[in-house]
């Protein structure tokens, strides 16, 4: 078995672009879930509408990557106030159905051939990248060291994704502990109390879900950049996979997010390099390859369910910093 | 762009044609004004589209035929043979159109697709052919596809309800909003797959799925929800759990049965017709089925001693338990029901699909949170009339929007009642906020 090879494919993962993205996406989240109580289950629909909005913008309508990167960060906000305006006064587990609800709608709107000639139905969309490359700085070669070591143009699509997640985590470090923050972490232990001092609470609730859902859209983007935009990559397994690194990482945490994302896709890539691996050795005689990428998920799911039982405050979370609204 | 080309060639056979006066009356409509009859055009180029129309053997004349591209733009109208040719310039890539108003009644472009791409690599002419088929769209009025519609919609709705009973029973007993569900209708679906394909009878295969869709119902309570209720959880960890554990049942599904779709026996029968609406025997067997056993779950809620107390736990635990309820024994009961009633309506939504698929179940999930919702949570009554409307909604509005984008339009109707009436049609007005 080449152990080499499955820890340096693993070991790619940790700062890959993707990584990035889910770390962001998760930021987002930890805004929404960890900090001010909402349940958003709709932050695939945010990542759907920054990739698409990102990509159309460019692909149809010719717009520089700021103005695409605009026409995304527009959308989300636009899409946080639909979603906010019904849904904010009511009890947690509407605005979860809401959302999730919502999210659905965005990609089926993506999916459909109705709009084909812009969306490209369920093949997506592609080909938007040469206009972040002709950005980059760095001149043509390779960089970076081992398992590391990338041509100019990833490198370059890391040093971007990594340096607007580490912005993020600053921004929302500092804003968890500024008189706004408090007055959203008030919300999430009791809103009746923030209510009764004379604060908005519901205008509180929808700068957070405007703010979370800003990051899930740049994540959207960084998520669409190494690859092509499909439809399927959106579903709602992908908000679950989010929740899972956040759960993992603590949901009030900022570091959290960021360290969970890492440990999640390290540990996924470590684990289905291994199990196919296995599988073709014929350690698990009674496995098929396919079998062995799907047993991931499943593993994916047990943990969910352990870590929400056993640790609700993740890894880096406080216990006394309640893990969840109630 | 230039000008549209129509050669004006008169053939020998145009002038035979012209002097039949009985010929010339029958294929008078066919003639532009001041234009002649015209099979061929662009004759002066090298290259050339061609093809021949007909229907079920017969040609079919005066069919206009357009083709574009690379600047160059002609039309053709087919000729008593059927036949038609359009010279090209260049060997580029044409959209060739068939305009299907000028077909006659009745004869429609199969799936819609008038269209054609054609392209020239090595050789100088390319044939063109469109397949024609009977044109149902025409033949249906608006009325009775409405009712065909409608009739399917209730279907729907029917196997929706039975789902979201559970769905609802278990919010309004426990609290749970329970995303698990999903993998409970699937394993319903799954279960009379693998019964069946044991060589049992459909029917037989049918019952020991629900039984066995009870039996988990019963496990899961009983080995992760009570123990999660004892440790005393919250109601937003545990419908995380839940959410964790339709994750890993579901691609334990995938482990097991993969990622392609069966059929169960018996789908696919041919449709039987009354009047309009044209049903199968199998979706009246569904309906008859959803029917029954929803007149039965109404009257265990409301006439059985044990029902009674399921509404008193849902509508109140703690009043419920004061008043001598064995609350716990009220939920394992919920769940055992509703696992149930799940794997029926999994077994219905395999012949509604139809087809068996790991994550069927999923594909529904939120189709039932939206009946649940609308009904108002929490209430079983609210459940079915939420889920009728939900799929009476889904069925009929494919007559305005497209059919990829029904789930769609039925989750916007659930954002919108909840904009005005949150507590949902039948859910009592208190503060949700």
């Amino acid at each position: 078995m080449d152990w080499g090879a499955i820890f340096s494919n693993a070991a790619v993962e940790l700062i890959s672009p993707t990584t990035a993205a889910y770390a962001l996406a998760a930021l987002g989240l930890a805004v929404h879930f960890g900090y001010t109580g909402l349940l958003n289950f709709g932050q695939a629909g945010f990542m759907a509408l920054g990739a698409y909005g990102y990509a159309i913008s460019i692909l149809t309508f010719g717009f520089p990557v700021w103005g695409a990167f605009l026409v995304g960060v527009g959308a989300s906000v636009i899409f946080a106030l639909i979603l906010g305006i019904p849904t904010l006064r009511l009890r947690a587990d509407y605005l979860a159905i809401v959302t999730i609800a919502a999210a659905e709608i965005v990609r089926l709107l993506f999916t459909t051939n109705s709009f084909a000639s812009v969306t490209g139905s369920a093949n997506g969309l592609s080909g938007y990248k040469n206009e972040f490359a002709a950005l980059n700085p760095l001149a043509a070669g390779s960089y970076g060291f081992g398992p590391f070591e990338n041509n100019a143009y990833d490198t370059w699509l890391r040093i971007v994704a990594w340096s607007i997640v580490i912005l993020a985590a600053l921004f929302v470090w500092q804003i968890m502990r500024s008189p706004w923050g408090r007055v959203i972490k008030g919300i999430r232990e009791d809103e009746d109390a923030v209510r009764a001092l004379g604060k908005n609470v519901y205008a509180y609730k929808m700068q957070s879900l405007v703010l979370g859902g800003v990051f899930g859209t740049i994540a959207g983007m960084i998520f669409a950049l190494p690859r092509a935009v499909v439809p399927s990559n959106y579903q709602t397994t992908l908000t679950f996979f989010i929740y899972a690194i956040l759960l993992l990482g603590g949901a009030a945490t900022v570091l959290g997010p960021i360290v969970g994302s890492m440990i999640f896709w390290v540990l996924l890539s470590f684990f289905s390099g291994f199990v196919s691996r296995a599988v073709e050795a014929g350690w698990f005689p009674f496995m098929t390859g396919v079998q062995g990428s799907q047993l991931r998920f499943i593993l994916v799911g047990v943990a969910i369910m352990l870590i929400v039982i056993f640790r609700p405050q993740g890894i880096f979370g406080n216990k006394k910093e309640l893990a969840f609204v109630r | 762009m230039k000008p549209i080309q129509l050669a004006r060639r008169f053939t020998p056979r145009m002038i035979i044609v012209l002097l039949g006066v009985l010929f010339a009356a029958l294929t008078l409509s066919t003639f532009s004004a001041g234009s002649a009859h015209a099979d061929e055009v662009g004759t002066e180029y090298e290259f050339a589209l061609s093809g021949n129309v007909k229907y079920s053997g017969d040609p079919l004349e005066g069919v206009r035929i357009t083709a574009e591209g690379g600047g160059y733009e002609a039309e053709v109208e087919t000729d008593a043979e059927g036949k038609w040719k359009i010279g090209v310039p260049e060997k580029d890539t044409y959209k060739v159109t068939l305009d299907e108003d000028t077909l006659p009644e009745g004869v429609a472009v199969e799936d819609g697709a008038n269209e054609f791409q054609a392209e020239f690599d090595l050789i100088d002419s390319v044939s063109v052919n469109f397949f024609l088929g009977e044109d149902t769209r025409e033949t249906t009025s608006f009325f009775n596809q409405f009712l065909d519609r409608l009739v399917n919609g209730l279907n729907f709705g029917l196997l929706l309800a039975l789902a979201a009973i559970g769905v609802s029973l278990i919010f309004g007993t426990t609290g749970l909003s329970n995303f698990a569900h999903a993998e409970l209708i699937t394993f319903g679906a799954l279960m009379t797959l693998v019964f069946s394909g044991f060589g049992l009878p459909v029917w037989l295969a049918i019952i020991i799925a629900v039984v066995l869709s009870g039996a988990l119902g019963f496990t899961l309570d009983a080995a992760l929800w009570k123990p999660l209720r004892r440790k005393g959880v919250a109601v937003i960890p545990l419908m995380i759990v839940s959410i964790g554990l339709s994750l890993a049942l579901r691609y334990l599904y995938q482990f097991f049965f993969g990622g392609g779709t069966s059929q169960l026996p018996g789908t696919g029968q041919a449709d039987l017709k009354f009047g309009p609406i044209s049903i199968s025997p199998i979706d009246i067997g569904s309906m008859a089925i959803s029917i029954v056993v929803l007149l039965g779950v109404a009257y265990f809620l409301l006439r059985t001693r044990i029902g009674k107390a399921t509404r008193a736990v849902s509508d109140n635990p703690s009043l419920a338990s004061a008043s001598g309820i064995d609350v716990d024994n009220v939920i394992r009961i919920v769940w055992v029901l509703g696992a149930a009633l799940a794997g029926l309506s999994g077994v219905l939504w395999a012949y509604f699909r139809p087809g068996v698929s790991w994550d069927m179940g999923f594909q529904m999930l939120l189709l039932v949170f939206a009946a649940v919702t609308l009904g108002g949570l929490g209430t079983a009554f609210g459940a079915l009339v939420g889920s009728l409307i939900v799929g009476i909604f889904v069925e009929v509005s494919t007559l305005w929007i497209p059919s990829d984008m029904k789930f769609a339009g039925a989750l916007v109707v659930l954002i919108l009642v909840l904009l005005f009436r949150p507590q949902g049609i039948l859910g009592r007005k208190e503060r949700i906020g």
